[in-house]
């Protein structure tokens, strides 16, 4: 099997449709911009104050000016802007992001994630996160499927909230899972593994569904 | 015109023991590193800062953190400085630090609203989660939001790229951050900045925080790594 990262980044990337303004996370979720297929552009949105980010900078290059929102350097794109964190919180909050792209611990089938805190052990903070899965229009959890063998997916998130019932799409190494009013529905799975192992992987109970494709 | 330019430690000199503190910047990028610097070196304690993170050890509001400068952290991240974990569980009382999470859009429309004369915004961030205890939801047309609250300092510690003798001020990059609310937000309000210029050789076209809302310009920023 090829890097589980780079199997999750490559099929998120295909969710992405030309012309988007996106948002990816730290992480895995950044790593989708190394997938973009050609034709396809898209407008990166960094919460710090871009729209328009490009790659890293290349090392000796750097404007040091000029981060990302994992405080690497990067670099924008030509007909990019900057902004301060009120403007970029209002283009957030006001519906102008196509897709977020983000990593969780918990997610569940009603759409509902935890990613920022788990109590009496790690409280790093929410960031912008909270802000992005409530606005974007569409939010795509990025992450693999499993805590080494531990579920993440289920009928009730254990650990605290990012957001209630936000949550459109589950991309794992596993599998491609949608989240609907019935529960969380199996549309794709990966070909190393079979609709039983994902089931198995999975703390809640997966609709299967009648056009179940390949995860390519 | 009123004279605004001075040295970082003539401007930190009127901060005191337990005075509220707005800093600019995200992970340190955007932060007056002479300013904090400058205040460091004044020592004065149990500060309560509002900045976008913790920075880190040795950048931005780490310098604060790790002096055992600040009592009470209001932020949206500070999982990059190892030193506020430390901090929030120690047992020695005098260098306990409190840590307030605010998600981070609420975080700069709080800002905002506090330098706008608005009595707070209503938002759908944190609705149904444990950011909206203790909060009123408030529906309008069918959709719940969380009531939120304006927040103001008594300073502001802002990061200029180009400023100009009155104050109006430009920002590079992202480094603009929260800077430009901050400068609206807090009674006295500084501005470090890497080039201090002559009035009128900024184009009004480019002025993102106006000179009324600045009153003291320290010159001598610089470009960090972070």
């Amino acid at each position: 099997m090829a890097d589980i990262k780079e199997i999750i980044a490559a099929r998120v990337a295909k969710e992405l449709q030309d012309g988007d303004v996106v948002n990816l996370g730290i992480g895995l979720p950044t790593m989708v911009a190394n997938f973009i297929p050609e034709g396809v552009d898209i407008i990166l949105q960094s919460e710090n104050g871009i729209m328009g980010m490009g790659p890293a900078a290349e090392k000796g290059k750097e404007d040091v000016d000029v981060i990302n929102a994992g405080a690497q350097y990067v670099t924008v794109n030509p007909g990019a802007m900057y902004f301060d964190s009120a403007t970029s919180f209002g283009i957030i909050r006001g519906g102008h992001v196509d897709a977020t792209v983000l990593g969780a611990l918990e997610v569940d089938c009603h759409g509902n994630v935890a990613s920022w805190i788990v109590p009496g052990k790690m409280v790093p903070g929410m960031g912008g996160a909270m802000d992005l899965v409530v606005g974007a229009k569409k939010v795509i959890i990025a992450m693999q499927h499993t805590q080494k063998g531990a579920h993440k997916i289920f009928d009730e998130c254990r650990l605290p909230y990012t957001a209630v019932g936000v949550v459109d799409m589950i991309i794992t190494e596993m599998g491609v899972m949608e989240v609907t009013k019935e529960g969380i529905v199996l549309t794709e799975v990966h070909p190393d593994f079979t609709v039983e192992q994902v089931q198995a992987a999975t703390g809640t109970k997966l609709i299967i569904s009648p056009d179940l494709k390949e995860m390519i | 015109m009123k004279n605004k330019i001075m040295t970082a430690d003539e401007a930190v000199a009127r901060i005191k023991e337990g005075d509220s503190i707005m800093v600019g910047g995200f992970m340190a990028c955007g932060s007056p590193e002479i300013l904090l610097d400058a205040l460091v070196r004044r020592n004065v304690k149990h500060l309560t800062v509002i900045c976008n993170d913790a920075g880190v050890p040795g950048r931005g509001v780490g310098k604060l953190i790790t002096n055992g400068q600040v009592k009470t952290l209001i932020a949206s991240h500070v999982g990059l400085n190892p030193e506020v974990a430390k901090r929030m569980n120690t047992d020695v009382e005098e260098d306990k630090l409190e840590c307030i999470l605010v998600p981070q859009g609420t975080l700069a429309e709080r800002v905002r609203a506090g330098g706008a004369g608005l009595g707070g915004f209503l938002t759908p961030t944190g609705v149904g989660t444990i950011v909206a205890e203790n909060k009123q939801v408030i529906n309008v047309d069918g959709k719940d939001y969380l009531l939120e609250r304006p927040l103001r300092a008594d300073h502001a510690l802002l990061r200029g790229t180009v400023t100009d003798k009155f104050g109006n001020t430009t920002y590079n990059g992202t480094t603009r951050t929260f800077n430009p609310m901050m400068a609206t937000a807090a009674d006295y309000v500084i501005v470090g900045t890497c080039e201090v210029v002559e009035i009128g050789q900024i184009d009004p076209n480019n002025v993102v925080t106006s000179g009324i809302f600045i009153d003291a310009i320290v010159g001598g920023e610089e470009q960090w790594q972070i």
